[in-house]
């Protein structure tokens, strides 16, 4: 009597199969609950691990919603690396399908969002240009730079206010928050070691990235449409130590 | 990273490092003399948990303790994730590294749990050649670690404490003895615990673990203990790892809490016990 | 715009910028490397025991689901600033605002 892997982890991820044979009581007999021993770490544990990644989506659809979206998730998605700080990379797609949620259309942004904060947390080092970098270089050549971005730089666009939805999970009282209905991207940045996540305009967030996919200023400018000041986007991008080299 | 002058863990006691108690263990450490980590949560690329380590290895051995590389994996091992451990060994330069004698990925999913093996001469065979490379691409010996176990596979047709003295023979790893676990194994089986160490190859011990476990039943009403790691060191454990260290010697002693992680404190006073436990075999 | 327009005013808006910017120095190294873990971590411990986690789920494109989304969506009240009506946990995918 061989007990396969294959035959195993079947059982594990299907709650309703019989255990392997060949797994054994002390007694000898079939193993039943010993069996549900692994299947309980299994589910639990990838479902912690999503509860944590994905606070604000837990929270915005409460505790039993998410638990059994989990369950879920879990089995049509379980990990394919043993990284437990990035599972669930395919949540976002996983819940624009999920039908019993689509009474919260923003939620797959959502879980966008909170991967790119913890793709942010995880992201490599690096040192930022000095803040009058920019100011340095002639007026005339402004318009030809381009910058390299910091590896923890995300730009997580939306139609929905994103930022807003996000920041009233995150920080305190969400009783009687009321969010603005603007469409509302967020950019995640790393100055040091906690990940900051600002609103930005859908203006600026296109802007954003025409910048990240290697457009100069002059060019990026274009995308902000008549009248657009790229100031503040600067300021958020310097301040936060997002811009780590500059190109003419 | 820390200049050991022998590449061993000291014989004291470490503890499972937290992230949250960072601060406790740079200000007063008590009797820690070292801290383990688990390798997979300091595989991203920078940021705090590498920048901790950083700090942290200035003042500590560190031991690198692996619980997704699959040893006992039907399947080849992982390539990109055994070039991740040797990144982070590369890297951190521990005095020691450890996996478990367990499988968790198969057909490319990952699934997060330590899941059990039969004992045979088949996966001997499987085991010893997963050690065996993992020890060339690392460049270093390895420790494995024997599991918890909650139920028997019909097919096994000799004692874990024989399979683990097989492999040790073949490729010259050494062992991680996780005395919590041999209690829970135990337990669960139906055998002694002392006989289970009576028949272990203590020569090979390089650490020895010891953590807390959750009590449940079968469905016939026998106990089921849970290797969860979230409460205290029970006293029988205690008792089991004097035993132990009568016959061993003087081993690096680490207290595991992975659920429900307290204050450190609570952690620091179980660092004091393993420190008592160690101070009477060593005088 | 004319190109000596948008480098006046690109020069303009960096200088504003620049003028903003914090000149904190930036603390290093220790009292920055405390903090809780952010994501999901690995760890070589059991889940709690035999709950029915392991053994239950819904099927959710059968008959069996009948749970709804109930955390923050329903209070998060999103207000429509165009008709004024309050919507509970939902909201119109918006076109506006987006540039062309």
């Amino acid at each position: 009597m061989i007990t396969t892997q294959t035959a195993f982890r079947k059982a594990l991820l299907d709650p309703a199969a019989p255990p392997p044979t060949g797994l054994n009581n002390p007694g000898g007999e079939q193993a039943t609950k010993r069996f549900d021993v692994y299947r309980n770490n299994v589910a639990v544990s990838l479902t912690d691990a999503l509860e944590t990644a994905f606070p604000v989506v837990h929270k915005l659809v409460g505790d039993d919603f998410f638990r059994a979206m989990a369950g879920v998730y879990l089995r049509a998605h379980p990990p394919k690396s043993p990284l437990m700080m990035f599972y669930g990379d395919d949540m976002p797609d996983f819940l624009a399908g999920f039908a019993p949620a689509q009474s919260v259309p923003y939620l797959a942004d959502v879980a966008r969002l909170e991967l790119a904060i913890r793709h942010s947390y995880h992201a490599a080092d690096a040192t930022p240009v000095a803040p009058d970098a920019l100011g340095q270089l002639a007026p005339d050549s402004l318009p030809h730079v381009t910058f390299t971005f910091a590896p923890a730089v995300r730009l997580v666009t939306s139609q929905y206010p994103l930022h807003s939805i996000w920041a009233a999970n995150t920080n305190g009282d969400t009783s009687s928050s009321e969010i603005a209905q603007t469409a509302q991207p967020a950019l995640v940045t790393r100055p040091e070691f906690d990940p900051i996540v600002d609103p930005l305009t859908p203006a600026q967030s296109a802007v954003c990235t025409a910048l990240c996919e290697g457009a100069s200023l002059g060019e990026a400018l274009r995308h902000g449409g008549a009248g657009f000041d790229i100031g503040p986007l600067l300021g958020i991008l310097l301040g936060r130590h997002a811009i780590i080299s500059l190109k003419t | 990273m820390f200049d050991a002058t022998s590449p061993q863990l000291p014989h004291a006691p470490g503890v499972g490092y937290k992230a949250q108690h960072f601060n406790d263990i740079m200000a007063d450490a008590g009797p820690v003399g070292w801290l383990e980590i688990h390798a997979e949560n300091y595989m991203g690329m920078g940021g705090r948990p590498l920048a901790q380590l950083r700090h942290l290895s200035e003042r500590f051995p560190f031991s690198v303790h692996g619980v997704g590389l699959s040893i006992g994996g039907e399947g080849p091992l992982d390539a990109d994730h055994l070039a991740r451990l040797k990144t982070l060994c590369d890297w951190l330069q521990p005095a020691s590294f450890s996996e478990h004698l367990a499988w968790s990925s198969h057909d490319s999913a990952f699934l997060n749990d330590l899941l059990p093996l039969p004992y045979t001469a088949a996966t001997v065979k499987r085991v010893a050649d997963h050690i065996d490379q993992v020890q060339s691409t690392l460049g270093r010996q390895m420790l494995l670690e024997n599991p918890s176990s909650y139920l028997a596979f019909a097919e096994s047709d000799m004692s874990e404490t024989d399979f683990l003295a097989e492999i040790v023979a073949r490729t010259g790893c050494g062992l991680l003895l996780d005395v919590n676990n041999v209690f829970v194994s135990a337990t669960n089986l139906g055998y002694s615990p002392q006989g289970y160490i009576d028949a272990y190859p203590l020569d090979h011990v390089g650490e020895i673990h010891l953590g807390g476990h959750d009590e449940d039943e079968d469905e016939h009403g026998a106990p089921l203990l849970i290797d969860s790691h979230g409460r205290e060191v029970v006293d029988p454990v205690w008792a089991l790892l004097d035993y132990t260290l009568a016959k061993s010697g003087p081993r690096p002693l680490l207290i595991e809490w992975d659920t429900d992680v307290p204050d450190w404190p609570v952690l620091a006073e179980e660092t004091k016990r393993a420190d008592a436990a160690l101070a009477m075999v060593t005088a | 715009m004319s190109k000596t327009t948008t480098t006046l005013a690109l020069a303009a808006s960096v200088a504003t910028a620049i003028a903003g910017l914090s000149t904190t120095a930036h603390a290093q190294a220790n009292e920055k490397c405390f903090g809780v873990s952010l994501a999901g971590e690995n760890d070589c411990a059991a889940g709690p025991g035999t709950t029915c986690a392991g053994t239950s789920t819904v099927d959710y494109q059968g008959n069996a689901w009948t749970l709804v989304p109930a955390g923050t969506c329903e209070t998060t009240t999103i207000t429509d600033a165009a008709d004024g009506v309050e919507r509970m946990g939902s909201l119109e995918e918006l076109d506006r605002d987006i540039p062309a």
